[in-house]
């Protein structure tokens, strides 16, 4: 059994006055705090764009020695925007496997060091270089051409795919952490400039600066009641380009992943209480609750449009305000994701909170060639 | 620089080298495994070039090195032979979905003043012979 015990965010924002180190130290330092825990037998770090932004690498020796923990076992793990869920991963089988007892993940990035030409560079370093960054495909142009599909084979509207940036908006406006705490409507959506037509810039998650922290133990070093448990776990990988996909408006990865988790956590979709999706394209949330059981082919944005999504809907999703309105800093966004859906098993979720005892969390690396997925139940 | 890597790519790229497994499937970029049955018996062959639009998406704001050149199209075309290709599009400022295409050979970016120019692939509406 391996249980979480503690969690911690810092503010998601533009942090101009915090480096990389000093964002992952803020959450770790939180979340061993809200463990109880002085310090961890293992640091995994999630990561994906340190070595372009900061000219760093070698994170889990440097976020260590700055925390003070050096001495212990650490390093990064890189699957681009899943970078975070990857991290949580590696920790949670470590201590199954039963050589590491206490660990703690932490998800960081520092995006705006750099110029926008840059971040965009950056943060289409997930998919196919020779293929697609060279020729000046950015992620948020693959996503734009997976959306034009989508709309014209399923019937989505704007509208409708707009209705899952309002829900992100809606939840965030109480978590003291995210970035945007304000309620959009879809006049918002409607005439905000387009970031790439059919997507606006409401419809894609901002970039930004953020760190969270997970703290991982084994049954034999837990001796609290708070904790939850990690029932289900599964990394699934897809072809890196959506050309080369037999469907490309079928997210095979999230499938796989999350078929995997609910085999080992023995759920189904119908027992999940809630999922924290990665909306960094409000199309990749419709995609997602397909890939994942919740809708069938097609059908994932009749959820928004219906209503279903919100904290007291069928499937309430980004709870605390999902990558929309809560933030995406790339590669601490697995990490805050998990660390939601603790915080909600543990009643701690505030005016946001969700009556369940069974969470999901998934998170995307690229044009879906990474799904991660997690589920987490109360003790 | 990348020189050799854009090197590396060039029959790719200039002629859209692709491969073609004995259980049918086609690949480009050429592949030596096939990711359909497993196994490695390639063909290589030149893709007619010629396809149509399944969708695109208009490029507004720049990555690296693309600041000279917004705004610009992308889009994800079927090509005659079935097989899907991501690429820019050239001489075509309303494309549509459906729309017939075929490919050039353009300038995808300068690297500086002292630094290479690399061409590729683009796609752009097909030419009615007359």
């Amino acid at each position: 059994m391996v249980a979480v015990i503690g969690y911690g965010f810092t503010r998601i924002s533009e942090h101009w006055d915090k480096s990389l180190r000093e964002l992952a130290c803020e959450s770790i330092q939180a979340a061993l705090m809200n463990a109880n825990m002085e310090k961890p037998e293992a640091l995994f770090v999630g990561n994906m764009s340190g070595a372009t932004v900061s000219g760093q690498q070698h994170l889990g020796a440097l976020i260590a020695d700055w925390c003070g923990f050096s001495g212990i076992e650490a390093y990064a793990i890189e699957a681009a925007d899943a970078s975070g869920a990857a991290a949580f991963r590696s920790a949670f089988l470590a201590v199954a496997s039963g050589f590491i007892d206490t660990a703690i993940v932490c998800g960081v990035e520092q995006m705006t060091d750099v110029l926008p030409d840059y971040m965009t560079f950056a943060t289409s370093l997930g998919s196919d270089y020779d293929y697609e960054v060279s020729c000046g495909i950015t992620q948020t142009s693959l996503f734009a051409l997976i959306a034009r599909m989508y709309m014209q084979e399923f019937g989505a509207m704007r509208e409708d795919l707009g209705m899952f940036a309002i829900n992100s908006h809606r939840n965030a406006v109480a978590n003291p952490f995210a970035i945007y705490r304000k309620e959009i409507n879809i006049d918002t959506l409607l005439k905000s400039p387009m970031a790439c037509d059919p997507l606006s810039v409401f419809d894609c998650s901002p970039v930004c600066d953020g760190s969270a922290s997970v703290v991982l133990c084994s049954e034999k070093a837990l001796n609290t009641q708070r904790a939850v448990r990690v029932i289900g776990s599964s990394v699934a990988t897809d072809t890196m380009m959506i050309a080369t996909r037999k469907d490309p408006l079928h997210l095979q990865s999230a499938n796989d992943s999350a078929k995997r988790a609910y085999a080992m956590a023995k759920k189904k979709p119908e027992d999940i209480g809630l999922f924290e999706l990665f909306d960094a394209y409000t199309i990749l949330a419709a995609m997602q609750l397909e890939a994942c059981g919740f809708a069938n082919r097609g059908e994932g944005y009749l959820l928004a449009r219906n209503n279903e999504i919100g904290i007291r809907g069928k499937i309430p999703i980004c709870t605390m305000g999902g990558l929309k309105a809560r933030g995406n800093p790339i590669g601490a966004t697995g990490v805050y994701q998990i660390a939601e859906v603790a915080q909600q098993l543990l009643g701690e979720a505030g005016k946001n909170q969700v009556t369940c005892t069974t969470g999901m969390a998934q998170s995307i690396g690229g044009p879906g060639s990474t799904a991660v997925t997690h589920i987490l139940e109360a003790v | 620089m990348e020189i050799s890597r854009n090197w590396r790519l060039r029959h790719q790229r200039y002629r859209l080298l692709a491969s073609k497994c004995a259980c049918g499937t086609i690949h480009f970029p050429p592949r030596t495994i096939c990711h359909a049955c497993g196994k490695k018996s390639m063909k290589q062959f030149n893709l007619s070039g010629i396809g149509k639009i399944l969708s695109f998406a208009p490029v507004t704001s720049a990555p690296l090195g693309f600041e000279d050149y917004i705004p610009y199209f992308v889009a994800l075309i079927r090509l005659d032979e079935g097989v899907l290709i991501e690429a820019q599009l050239a001489d075509c400022d309303n494309p549509e979905t459906g729309m017939r295409v075929e490919m050039v050979t353009r300038k995808w970016r300068e690297q500086g003043e002292r630094g290479m120019i690399v061409y590729g692939y683009k796609f752009r509406p097909l030419l009615v012979k007359s």
